[in-house]
Order: C-alpha cells, then sequence, then structure tokens
C-alpha cells in the first residue's frame, strides 16, 4: 500500500487533490458548464461530503475522479485531479483501469441494477480480485467469502452462490461495497449509497461504511442530498450549487454557524425529527374515510395449468379512518403494504373488507360504479415525472378528470384550469407547456392540481414529495398544508420518512408486513414510540446535528417471520390492537412485555 | 421442471391440433377439386365422380377431418393423391436436407447478424454503424429470390466457387444457408444493436467499468449476455419465417427438400402431401419455441420455469 496510508491521515500529504475542476456537457445550445471551479483536498482516513440538491453537480464530481464520465456528452474542460502524485486528468483508459477499484473504488445509489443479473455474488467479485491481480484463480473463492464475511453479510458461503435478485437492497448495497473494498482502496467513493434504501437498512449501511474505514483507513468521499447523512458521516463538508462551491467547512462549523445563506436555507428546510410545531387539536369531526377490516392479497401461480401455489399478504384486516381536515400518515418500510392500502381506497386493486368514503360503500363497485366515488378521493404519487402524459400538455391533463367526469367543456375548462394552476402556486401561461419543460417540484404542483380539478374531500399523498429535493419539498408540503386549511382537505399521507410525517400528520399508523403495530396521536406515536418496531424506525432516522449521536437501533425481539408470503389455506397471526392512552394503541404481545 | 415439461407438452399438442382442424378447412374450401386434377382435364365427369368416391370427398366434413385425425394419431398422414407413395415416406425422404439446411441457416444468421449488431452498436452513430445498418436494411427488403439468384451467378457462375445447386458436400450449403440467413440476419442484427445500446446503458456497465475491466471483458462478459436475452425468444418465433424462405429457396437452388415438395403439392392440389408438410413445419416452430423457452432459464437465472 502506499505510504499515504500509513500517514494515517495526520493533515500532511492529500490523498486527492482536486484544483479548478470544470465539467462541461454537450447540449443542443452548445457546451453547458455543469461543475464550474471545485477544489478540495481529501486526506487519508476522513470523510469528505458533497452536499447539494439535484442538478448541483456532486454525482459529476465522482464520475469526473473515477474517469467515468459519460463519453462523449460530458468531458472535463478544465483543473487538476491529482492521486497522489499522479495526475488524473487525461489519464488514457488502459492508465485508468489500473486506478479504478485497486486506488479508488465506487459504490452507487441503485443497488439493484448496479450489479449483473446473470452472474453470481461470487463471479463478481472475483472478476474484480483477478482484474487487478489480487489474488490467483484458486485463492479467489476464498478471499470472495472473506470479503462478504468484512462486509458482515449473513451466511455468506450461500450468497455467493446467488444471484442479485436474490438479495435485497441492502444485501446488494452489501456486496457492492464488498466488490469496491476488494483491492483495500485508498478512496472510496460513496454516490448516494443509502438514498433507494429503507431507513433502518440505510443506518447499517452507514454504521458497516464507517467501521471499515476506520480498519482500512479508506478516505472516504461522500455524495449525498441528505443534511442527516452528511451530519453522521462527515469530518467536513463541501455544498455545491449549480456546480459551485457554496461553502466549504467542518461539519460542525457548517451546522452551528453556516456562512452563506445557501447553507442556511438549506439546513433550514431539512425536516428535524421532534422539531415540527403542534397541530391544531381536532375536534370531533365527520369521518370521510372510514376503512374496516381491509385486506389485499395477491395470488402467487404456478405448477400444472397454473394453480395458486401461495399468497402475498399485502394488506391483512386494517382498519382506520380518516375525519375531516385531518392528516393520517401511513408509515413503514418498503413492501409493509402502506402504498397497497392507497391504491384499495381507489379501487386500483381488488381488496376485501368494507372502505366507506363519504358515507358510500365501495366494496364490489365496477370500475363505473367507482366513478362518482372518485370524485371525492384523488391520488397524488412519488413520481410527477411519471404518472404524467409526456405527450400531452400539461393543461389538458389537469382538467381530463373533469371531461372524463362530464363535470365541464369547452371553455369552462380552460377556465377551471387557470383556476387550479393559481391554486397550486403556478403560472397559467405554462398550461401549453408539455410535462419535460417543468422542473420536479413544479410537477409536482401540476400532479396536485390534477388531483384538485374534482375538487375532492380526500386526497391519498403515496410518497408525493419524496423524490424531490428538500427546499422544494418544504414548498410542496406547505402547500398542501395550505390547501387543507383552506379547502378542508383531508390526506392519506403514505411516506417511508419519519421527519416529513411528523411536519404534516395529525394521527400515525405505522406498518409492518402488512398489518398495524402501532398507532394514536403524532405526538404519542412519534415521542413515545410503544412499539419495537416503531421504535427502530425512529432511531434509524439521522439527525442533522453532528453535535447529537444516534442512539444504537434497538432489535426486534420475537419477530417469527419477515415476509408476507404464505402458502394457501395459511395466514399470518393477527395482531391485536391494545389500547394504552386515549387513541393510542399498539401490538398486544408489545404492550404485555413493555 | 418435469411439471413444467408436461404443461408445456400438453399444450404443444393442442395447438397442433388446433393447426390440423384450421388447415383442413381452409383446403376444404379450396375451389380447385382434387378429383379433377387427379382425372385429367379429359376424363369424363363420370370418372372424375368415381375418384371423388374413392377418395371420400363427398363426405361431410367432420367426417373427412375425423378420419384424418385418428389416422395421423396412428402416424398414418395418407397417401399422396399423385404420386404413388405414403406422404410420410415423402416427408421422410426429404427432411434430413431441409432441417440441416435450416439448421446451417440459423448458425449463419446468428453469426452475421449478432457480429453486426455489436459492432453497430460500439461504434453507434459513427459511419460503421450507418453503413451496418444500410446493410441490414437491403438484407430485411430484399426478397430472398433475387438474393439468391444475384449469389448464385456471382459465386457459382462467375467465379465458380461453390457448386451451382443440388445437395451433397459442405459447398453445397454455403449459398442456400447464406440466401435463407440473411433476412433474419437483417432482424437480428437491428435488435441486437438496440438491445446492446440499451444495456450499455445500464448502471451495471458502470460498475463493470468502475472494477476496473478492460473493454473487451465488459463487452463479453457483461453486456453481451444480458443484450442477448430478447432476442433467444426470437429464435424460436423465427423458424415460421424460415418454413416460407425454405420453399423459395429450395426451388432456386434445386435443394431436394420439403420446401421442393410442398410446392408441387401446392401447384397440383395434392391435399394430403400439403397436410402433412404444414403438420410437420407447425411441429418444428412449435418445438423451437419449446426450446427457446427451456433455454431462457438457462442463460437468465431470475427466470423461473413454472
Amino acid at each position: 500500500m502506499s505510504d499515504a496510508l500509513n500517514n494515517g491521515g495526520g493533515g500532511d500529504r492529500p490523498l486527492l487533490t482536486v484544483r479548478d475542476l470544470k465539467v462541461q456537457v454537450a447540449t443542443q445550445a452548445g457546451a453547458k458548464t455543469v461543475l464550474d471551479g471545485l477544489s478540495f483536498d481529501l486526506v487519508s482516513g476522513e470523510t469528505l461530503a458533497l452536499a447539494g440538491e439535484s442538478g448541483s453537480g456532486k454525482s459529476m464530481t465522482a464520475l469526473a475522479i473515477m474517469g467515468l464520465l459519460p463519453k462523449p456528452m460530458a468531458r472535463i474542460a478544465g483543473g487538476t485531479i491529482k492521486l497522489g502524485a499522479d495526475e488524473l486528468t487525461g489519464l488514457d483508459e488502459r492508465g485508468y483501469r489500473k486506478i479504478r477499484s485497486a486506488r479508488i473504488a465506487m459504490i452507487f445509489q441503485e443497488p439493484m441494477t448496479s450489479l449483473n443479473p446473470l452472474m453470481t455474488v461470487e463471479r463478481q467479485l472475483s472478476e474484480v480480485l483477478l482484474e487487478h491481480d489480487i489474488c490467483d484463480r484458486s485463492e479467489a473463492p476464498n478471499r470472495a467469502l472473506k470479503l462478504l464475511q468484512d462486509v458482515r453479510l449473513t451466511e455468506p458461503e450461500r450468497r455467493l452462490k446467488q444471484y442479485p435478485h436474490e438479495l435485497s437492497g441492502g444485501m446488494r448495497q452489501r456486496v457492492m461495497i464488498a466488490i469496491a473494498l476488494a483491492c483495500d482502496p485508498e478512496i472510496l467513493i460513496a454516490d448516494e449509497p443509502t438514498t433507494a434504501l429503507d431507513v433502518t437498512v440505510q443506518a447499517e449501511i452507514l454504521d458497516l461504511i464507517r467501521t471499515l474505514q476506520s480498519q482500512h483507513g479508506t478516505a472516504v468521499l461522500m455524495i449525498t442530498h441528505d443534511m442527516g447523512v452528511v451530519a453522521e458521516m462527515a469530518d467536513r463538508v463541501i455544498i455545491l450549487r449549480e456546480g459551485k462551491q457554496v461553502e466549504a467547512a467542518p461539519v460542525h462549523d457548517l451546522f452551528s454557524a453556516p456562512r452563506t445563506d445557501y447553507a442556511r436555507t438549506l439546513l433550514a428546510a431539512v425536516p428535524r425529527l421532534g422539531t415540527a410545531p403542534a397541530r391544531p387539536v381536532s375536534e370531533s369531526r365527520n369521518k370521510i374515510v372510514e376503512v374496516d377490516d381491509l385486506s389485499v392479497r395477491f395470488d402467487i401461480t404456478g405448477g400444472f395449468l397454473g394453480r395458486t401455489v401461495a399468497r402475498v399478504h399485502a394488506v391483512e384486516s386494517v382498519s382506520f379512518h380518516i375525519r375531516e381536515k385531518e392528516t393520517l400518515a401511513l408509515v413503514g418500510e418498503s413492501g409493509c403494504g402502506k402504498s397497497t392500502i392507497g391504491k384499495a381506497l381507489l379501487g386500483l386493486v381488488p381488496w376485501d373488507g368494507s372502505v366507506r368514503v363519504n358515507g358510500v360503500q365501495t366494496l364490489g363497485r365496477s370500475r363505473a360504479a367507482m366513478r362518482p366515488v372518485l370524485r371525492d378521493i384523488q391520488m397524488v404519487f412519488q413520481d410527477p415525472g411519471a404518472s404524467m402524459d409526456a405527450r400531452m400538455t400539461v393543461g389538458e391533463q389537469v382538467v381530463e378528470p373533469m371531461r372524463v367526469h362530464g363535470l365541464a367543456k369547452g371553455s369552462e375548462l380552460d377556465d377551471r384550469a387557470e383556476w387550479l394552476f393559481k391554486r397550486v402556486g403556478l403560472s397559467p401561461d405554462m398550461l401549453s407547456r408539455f410535462p419535460h419543460e417543468f422542473s420536479g417540484g413544479q410537477r409536482q404542483r401540476v400532479c396536485i392540481a390534477r388531483a384538485l380539478s374534482l375538487s375532492p374531500k380526500v386526497i391519498v399523498a403515496d410518497e408525493s414529495v419524496s423524490a424531490l429535493d428538500v427546499s422544494v419539498q418544504a414548498q410542496v408540503l406547505d402547500l398542501l398544508q395550505e390547501l387543507q386549511e383552506e379547502d378542508g382537505l383531508s390526506y392519506l399521507f403514505i411516506s417511508h420518512d419519519m421527519a416529513v410525517i411528523e411536519q404534516v400528520a395529525d394521527r400515525v399508523m405505522v406498518m409492518r408486513l402488512g398489518q398495524v403495530v402501532e398507532e394514536g396521536p403524532r405526538d404519542a406515536v412519534l415521542r413515545d414510540p410503544q412499539h419495537a418496531y416503531t421504535k427502530r424506525l425512529i432511531s434509524a432516522v439521522p439527525i442533522p446535528d453532528p453535535t447529537r449521536t444516534r442512539p444504537p437501533m434497538p432489535d426486534i425481539a420475537g419477530v417469527e417471520n419477515t415476509s408476507p408470503i404464505f402458502s394457501v389455506g395459511q395466514s399470518p397471526v393477527r395482531i391485536k390492537l391494545t389500547e394504552l392512552k386515549q387513541g393510542h394503541r399498539v401490538a398486544r404481545s408489545e404492550a404485555a412485555s413493555l | 421442471m418435469t411439471s413444467y415439461l408436461i404443461r408445456r407438452l400438453f399444450e404443444s399438442a393442442l395447438i397442433l391440433l388446433g393447426i390440423t382442424f384450421v388447415t383442413f378447412i381452409l383446403l376444404y374450401l379450396l375451389p380447385a377439386d382434387p378429383a379433377r386434377q387427379i382425372a385429367g382435364r379429359s376424363a369424363t365427369a363420370e370418372t372424375v365422380a368415381n375418384i371423388r368416391d374413392q377418395l371420400g370427398l363427398n363426405d361431410p366434413l367432420f367426417v373427412q377431418y375425423w378420419r384424418y385425425l385418428t389416422g395421423l394419431l396412428q402416424g398414418d398422414m395418407g397417401r399422396s393423391y399423385l404420386q404413388r407413395a405414403e406422404v410420410s415416406s415423402l416427408i421422410a425422404a426429404r427432411l434430413p436436407a431441409s432441417l440441416m439446411l435450416m439448421v446451417s441457416a440459423i448458425v449463419t444468421e446468428l453469426i452475421i447478424g449478432l457480429t453486426i449488431g455489436v459492432v453497430a452498436a460500439l461504434r453507434r452513430n459513427r459511419p460503421a454503424d450507418h453503413g451496418l445498418m444500410i446493410f441490414s436494411f437491403v438484407a430485411i427488403s430484399a426478397p430472398q429470390f433475387v438474393i439468391g439468384i444475384l449469389l448464385l451467378y456471382v459465386f457459382a457462375v462467375q467465379l465458380g466457387w461453390f457448386p451451382i445447386g443440388g445437395y451433397g458436400t459442405p459447398a453445397h450449403f454455403v449459398l442456400p444457408s447464406i440466401t435463407l440467413g440473411l433476412l433474419g440476419a437483417g432482424w437480428y442484427s437491428r435488435m441486437m444493436r438496440s438491445s446492446m445500446i440499451e444495456v450499455l446503458n445500464q448502471d451495471l456497465v458502470r460498475t463493470a467499468r468502475a472494477k476496473g475491466l478492460s473493454k473487451m471483458r465488459i463487452v463479453t462478459r457483461h453486456v453481451m449476455p444480458n443484450a442477448i436475452l430478447p432476442i433467444i425468444a426470437m429464435i424460436g418465433i423465427d423458424i415460421g419465417l424460415f418454413m416460407s424462405g425454405i420453399v423459395v429457396v429450395e426451388s432456386v437452388f434445386g435443394w431436394p427438400g420439403i420446401g421442393q415438395l410442398a410446392w408441387q403439392a401446392i401447384q397440383r392440389v395434392d391435399i394430403p402431401v400439403i397436410m402433412g408438410v404444414t403438420m410437420v413445419s407447425a411441429t418444428a416452430i412449435v418445438i423451437g419455441n419449446l426450446l427457446a423457452d427451456l433455454v431462457a432459464p438457462l442463460i437468465d437465472p431470475r427466470i423461473k420455469t413454472k
């Protein structure tokens, strides 16, 4: 290994020196500078965070260092990148191959797509070992096994023989880390390594990166949009905005005394768990949505003539209600059934049980018979880009529900579209544009306008702000709040993000494996959680404050199974809820043991 | 796996049964009278009626169909109206030549098509790519008899590198295989190109590059296996395309296969032979699809046979 590693980060010779780095991307309008004049040093053993919102150029920086800028669209237009004494800009492919993985390794955001689906874990690991002559072919399997043990993958011998699709997201990211650390590189670049993962998995992966870093003395360049991750991981932070460095500071200084306005706004927009203002107490208003014993099951077919061999119990006997002008938040990790509930309310998936919207029972209604109900309940999805038609103007899309329901026609529709656009804070001039001409936040406003066009009483917001930058997220949340106050809307707010939920919810329901494990008023659930799973979820949320360390996550005791799939005729054990305090109910076994 | 195979074989049998029914009805509705063909133009109406009676052509449709089906299930495909031979022995004599031509054409089209697709994708939007795509466009649009005659004229007549026609030595296979495979090569090159470009833009390629792998290794180990997946299903379907091509190519090159047999039978309304050839082709297509579906999970671990 190089001398730099042995220096142990004494602050002397930096491992990586970036000076005046400039990256340009070719567009139809000519070269566009996406990164301009970035300079920083990275010394051994430290973690430097590159933080910023989308389009800030943080990922471009990582790709430029790795020599992986997409050719021929993007290129380094100026500046230097020095790894020790070696200049990396202008290095040819052959030279770069000796750097990649051997001296600088990288892990990516999407562990789902970053691995080759046709190769076993073992082959993907041994490939990099053999490429860089770390060991010979006979030794490779043992080396690979050792690497999987290092990243603390359960049952490493079995994992070696598995394919990526047989692993969960967190396991795949562990495999990616094992690949990255295979050659014991000096620098690890982590590009949003936990953004696609559940919060508890994120906490585990961040812990792992930290542990491995201290064992190997690796320098980490952490690229993230999440100020919580920054506070938890970084020694120093560089904040980027539109390709320019806005502020560079040690992490404690940045959070305690940001020097620039942008850094202040960015930090102010970060939702912090435990800081949301109290919500007005809702006096007993009418119940607008009443759900009783709702179950959703999906069949898995197989065998001769395609019989049903197993069922996914996506939602199992869930009951709740939403009152007028109230926000009920549904929280849980991926696969817990929270989105399925939202779809069931609109009749988008087949379900059993009883759902009343504005007093109307919707069980067994055909598509056509659902229509009048849908005037009262509408949905806003996670990805505003994907939930719009790219070939239709936004103006047409916004009033399409009214056209479908036959509520208006001709110039009436135009008036309505204008009114809706103003309502969500967009200019009516933009009505004739197409979705690709809008930013992510604007697109989500368009989707909200479309949901509002039928003047519904309830909106199901399914991860509606999850894909947005924090500053934009805050604005959209404000808009939703404003609409609630003025129009008396009710929300079923589905999210995995505890901090966001705290901002908007009156009541919170925590779901796991299709069932509710805890529910109650927001403050009772979030500030005094009773169920071990709720506690685990809350303790896993990174705290955007470097002076506070996250407490270790409690393990979930007595968990018999972790899958909602059961063979035909079998059902999960139904969780019964016990009332602790007014409205605060928790799974019974937990209540007994506490 | 076994239950999957049993189910697929059962489905295949149903499909073939459906094909016998449809083909039988189509041939029954044909305005041409096979008895008149057999008797000849100068025969009296009485002779024709006699022949009709002998062949059972006056029986109701479903009686004729039932007779054919029960025969077929016992391995009896009937007798040719015009050649004094069993249909099964006529086909058996010619099937090996056609099957060998087909296998050699499939190999040809895959080698040409996949190579062009890979090269074009790696050189996309550059002159080599444009040139190759023009070639594939020509290969798709040119009628097979034109290509066949052109190849014959240049390489057999003018240059004398290959025999002009017939069947026997490996040299006999070259021109017919290319003629038959060129159309498919054109399709596969386009499919492989777009499939390769799609995979080249996937995250897994970025990971492979970040590992420091050579371009050669990235392309052969990571990109090509992923890009070839959608093509496999196509090969099964493709056999149908071959069956129509084989009729043309066999008559251009004088290839003694079932394509020629079919061509003669159609001209002379030799219904039992037409039925026989149709059944053999249909069986080939069904088996081809079955093989493609069985091979896919060997390459892609995500596909489970269930």
